[in-house]
């Protein structure tokens, strides 16, 4: 599924003056909700060398089965896999640490490539720590069942980083971004609605039509906390724009508390809400109705929340051989999905009077952690 | 109005970075800030995929990441 293909890269913990921390990480990741399911495993190992160099690798894959409102209403359910592997390498300089990667994904009608470039730089006696991103990346959008059809997509993503030491026990972060596309971005399988007496439903379907340019500004501001019997507190605000006219706030709180025996306890509740683009309807009118169409919930207005439990416990305290320690984690995530403007047509209602449509998402994950 | 206050970051801080600025927080006073528990991205793999989750889902993109830096514990 095209939607499912954006790279990601793994986020770099660009640390200006030292070098990403030697580990090795397993996970297994597993989503259910709305009707789809998708698992598969993550790979990480990062590796120093020479003190100025480290070098990382990571294999990702998504399994999807998929059954969601979107493929019921108007496909057949269907299975895929997106396998993703990333490199990256960093160079250590006095202070200054430069940063290299390259992801590469891949499904069966969606590949995706995108190089990036980071330098990081600490100043005032190491209390700051100033980072800038450049990513380029280049996307090929394919549809089942049609060799002939293929388009392109661009992207650029242009990052700004600050992290401050604001006390001894306060943390500030600050983030930017801005992300430009080009080129085919709706999903090629994806139609909108619209109203037709002839059919006997009241409506039918067409194929959806987007813009083929979006510019999207992100900015976040990040506090973290140390409460003085050893436990931390972060709260995060994030504020986005686009050219479609999407508007998003995101809210995020969370508490970490080591205990005794080797545990650590974390949990975290998020909220986001966003504004529907300028171009989505539920239901249009007619199927010519205007230029740029679209009836992707995820373009439209609605509100989301996640709660999570987080747990993790310390094994090979002692170290063996190599390992100098080990964790071995569990966190569950619940997420809530509530359309404002998104109706579940599975419902035999006349257009336009079907329920509004929500759905909640369990998401595990387990992984084990090993620092060398 | 987001990309201004970036480029404003970007433009300032060079220029006040060259004066000399006494550290506010001693080396010696950045035990808390070493602790584990206030890294910003304690497990990146974790994080890298629930970024996913997210991306995949939700109209919004970007400024996840942690924003580089911490402690200056080095």
């Amino acid at each position: 599924m095209a939607a499912l293909a954006a790279s990601f890269a793994l986020a770099s913990a660009a640390t200006a003056g030292v070098l990403p921390e030697e580990r090795a990480d397993v996970l297994f990741h597993s989503y259910d909700g709305g009707g789809v399911t998708i698992q598969g495993p993550s790979l990480l190992v990062r590796k120093q060398f020479a003190e100025k160099f480290s070098a990382s690798a990571n294999y990702y894959v998504d399994r999807v089965t998929s059954a969601s409102i979107d493929v019921v209403s108007t496909a057949s359910p269907y299975t895929e896999e997106r396998t993703q592997y990333s490199v990256g390498f960093d160079y250590l300089h006095d202070s200054w640490l430069l940063n290299l990667g390259f992801t590469s994904s891949e499904e069966n009608d969606y590949s995706a490539e995108t190089f990036s470039i980071g330098i990081s730089q600490d100043f005032f006696g190491d209390l700051t720590t100033l980072s800038l991103g450049y990513s380029v990346g280049s996307d090929e959008v394919r549809r089942r069942g049609d060799s002939t059809f293929s388009a392109a997509v661009d992207r650029r993503q242009y990052r700004l980083g600050l992290s401050q030491v604001l006390t001894r026990s306060l943390l500030l972060g600050l983030s930017f971004e801005t992300i430009t596309d080009e080129g085919f971005l709706n999903n090629p399988y994806r139609s909108i609605r619209y109203l037709d007496d002839e059919s006997v439903l009241g409506y039918s379907w067409h194929a959806e039509v987007y813009p083929r340019t979006r510019t999207s500004d992100a900015g976040a501001i990040r506090l973290r906390y140390y409460l003085p019997y050893r436990a931390a507190l972060h709260a995060e605000y994030r504020a986005y724009t686009d050219t479609w006219d999407i508007g998003a706030d995101t809210f995020e709180l969370g508490y970490t508390h080591p205990i005794e025996g080797g545990w650590t306890l974390e949990a975290r509740i998020r909220g986001y809400s966003q504004t529907a683009a300028s171009f989505y309807r539920d239901l249009f009118p007619r199927a010519q109705f205007q230029n740029f169409m679209a009836r992707d919930k995820e373009l439209s207005t609605f509100e989301s929340t996640t709660l999570r439990l987080g747990a993790s416990y310390d094994v090979l305290r002692a170290g063996w051989r190599f390992v100098e320690r080990g964790t071995i984690s569990i966190a569950y995530d619940r997420i809530t999905f509530d359309y404002a403007d998104f109706r579940d047509v599975r419902e035999d209602a006349p257009p336009g009077e079907e329920s509004l449509y929500s759905f909640d998402a369990d998401v595990v994950q387990v992984y084990m952690s090993f620092w060398f | 109005m987001l990309r201004a206050a970036g480029l404003a970051l970007i433009v300032t801080l060079p220029f006040v970075a060259g004066c000399a600025v006494e550290p506010w927080v001693k080396p010696y006073e950045r035990d808390r800030l070493a602790d584990p528990i206030m890294s910003w991205d304690r497990d990146p793999v974790s994080s890298a995929y629930m970024h996913h989750v997210y991306e995949a889902r939700e109209g919004a993109r970007g400024a996840t990441g942690s924003a580089g830096g911490g402690c200056g514990c080095n």
